[in-house]
């Protein structure tokens, strides 16, 4: 694979006109929006150990670029649908007892190989694989804007709905049933909210990254909450800080934009582990 | 009428029964346990009646808005998860403060609201799980194993709890249990499981069973005999201490089925 480029800044006037179109607004207000659905979303994905299912359906998001390219269909539509098979394959297959360690390692990689493969034989995007491998927040347009707060907002929508039955079945599936939930049906909730959240963060931080921006900013909340509800919204300030603070990076440095966001999540994750270690020894 | 019941339930997996033509009934008020060795159907059973298992065969049945508290066998609540004690309570129905410190306080463990549910110790994470389970003000409690992982101290203080609770709420309990001669003594009735149900009767009745003693062997005859004794000093004239325990000392005919 060929080494990171940096990111291309498009270069624009800022003419004074309506505040969307400086691109530096539509980038941060694109991290904001990424960090609300991840945030809660994340949370789950460490509590419940989906890392690994993170990984898989936000690898097979290529292979949705590819198709989507190849049959002419907007690339948010063709990421949504393969990460939606995807997810629903893995969720299948784990509630079928396969051993997920392997099953898990196998698809994800499978998913990045063809997603790769495939996209070379659509002619002409070899020169965007970069930006859906790594992100392209700096070319937020407004109608991905749009796109990303949608799809967020949905996120937050459903798990906002089935918290209180989330929890209870994350805790255990047997505790949920006898309260008269249906574990499966909230598992589902979490498949489709997470290949919502695939489908959105593609544009910003790039394939390769989705589940590091659901994972690190969740873990480093870890150490600073009491509550379930602590976490998620301490996961989505964070997060919120690293897109921002990511986003600074890229623009002072020159260095691809989505690799600085999850760099910039790292060092918080860094700074509040040792502060949370001292707190306790 | 039964809290619940079950006709003829029987459970395959992969094509072999693990539980064959079982058939129970819970009435209110009484403390009912199912005891088996390991991998007898025992926690199958419970998962059977809760309805998280799908019937191969037969049927149950609650009676109609059964309120049902459940204490599952083992819940680890993982260290990724933060979770207050006061904030599991709400899980899945929330309850106010008032409710939540009334049933900690049942459960003799008052001010852990604010502590983690994953730094309790065994006792009183199974004293927790109890509390969240009466907070649906249940007719029904069913617990599964409650008390694996305590001393044997732990454990005759949890049973003693149940017991309690029992005596306060007028809740029936349907329990599944693998250990003998504590649980017996809290028990009502004794439902002994092995695929199917071997003999089911009093305490007394089913310790003297011989499908019982097959099942268990006579290496518990001992704790048996044990709690027989005391037992017994409350029904019977006083035998005195020189007790000879190879002797059952009670006749009772209990339902037995081979």
């Amino acid at each position: 694979m060929a080494m990171v480029t940096t990111t291309r800044i498009p270069i624009r006037m800022n003419t004074g006109g309506p505040m969307l179109d400086d691109f530096l607004l539509r980038a941060s207000l694109a991290g904001l929006g990424l960090a609300l659905a991840t945030g809660p979303l994340g949370s789950f994905v460490i509590w419940r150990r989906m890392a690994y299912f993170g990984d898989a359906t936000s690898h097979a998001a290529i292979l949705g670029v590819a198709l989507a390219l190849a049959l002419h269909l907007p690339v948010a539509a063709g990421t949504l649908i393969v990460a939606l098979a995807m997810a629903t394959t893995v969720s299948t297959l784990a509630a079928k007892g396969w051993a997920m360690d392997t099953t898990l390692g196998v698809l994800a990689h499978a998913a990045l190989a063809f997603g790769l493969v495939a996209i070379s034989y659509v002619p002409g995007v070899r020169a965007d694989l970069q930006s859906y491998l790594f992100g392209d927040i700096l070319a937020v347009s407004k109608a991905d804007l749009g796109f990303v707060w949608g799809g967020a907002a949905l996120v937050l929508g459903l798990l906002a709905w089935r918290w209180q039955a989330l929890l209870t079945a994350t805790l255990n599936e047997d505790l949920a049933h006898a309260s008269g939930l249906n574990p499966n049906r909230e598992r589902l909730v979490l498949t489709l909210a997470l290949a919502l959240t695939v489908a959105v963060a593609l544009k910003i931080v790039g394939a390769l990254l989705i589940a590091a921006m659901l994972i690190i900013p969740a873990a480093a909340a870890r150490g600073l909450a009491r509550t379930p509800e602590a976490m998620a919204v301490l996961a989505t300030v964070i997060g919120a800080a690293a897109a921002l603070g990511g986003l600074q990076l890229s623009l002072w440095q020159d260095t691809p934009a989505g690799p600085s966001i999850v760099t910039a999540a790292a060092l918080i994750f860094a700074v509040v582990a040792v502060l949370a270690r001292r707190q306790r020894g | 009428m039964s809290l619940l019941s079950a006709q003829g339930l029987t459970v395959r997996f992969n094509g072999e029964d693990v539980l064959s033509g079982v058939s129970l009934a819970v009435n209110p008020g009484e403390i009912v346990t199912i005891l088996g060795p390991n991998g007898s159907g025992k926690s199958t059973l419970l998962r059977a009646l809760l309805g998280i298992v799908p019937l191969s065969a037969g049927q149950v049945s609650r009676a109609p808005d059964l309120r049902l508290g459940y204490v599952p066998q083992k819940l680890s609540v993982d260290r990724s998860m933060p979770m207050t004690v006061r904030r599991f309570l709400s899980l899945p129905l929330r309850v106010n403060d008032a409710e939540a410190t009334a049933a900690l306080a049942r459960v003799g463990l008052p001010d852990v609201e604010q502590r983690q549910m994953a730094a309790l110790s065994g006792g009183q994470f199974q004293r927790v799980l109890l509390a969240r389970a009466l907070l649906v003000k249940p007719q029904l409690l069913i617990l599964d194993e409650p008390t694996q992982g305590l001393d044997q101290p732990g454990e005759a203080a949890f049973y003693r709890l149940i017991e309690e609770v029992r005596r306060e709420t007028g809740a029936a309990v349907l329990m599944v249990s693998h250990d003998l001669h504590v649980v017996m003594a809290a028990s009502d009735r004794v439902i002994c499981l092995n695929g199917h149900i071997c003999c089911e009767g009093t305490p007394r009745v089913v310790s003297n069973a011989p499908e019982y003693r097959a099942l268990f062997g006579l290496g518990t005859q001992g704790a048996l005999a044990l709690y027989q004794h005391q037992h017994d000093h409350s029904h019977d004239h006083d035998h005195g201490h020189g007790h000879d325990h190879t002797h059952p000392h009670s006749h009772e005919h209990g339902r037995s089925h081979a």
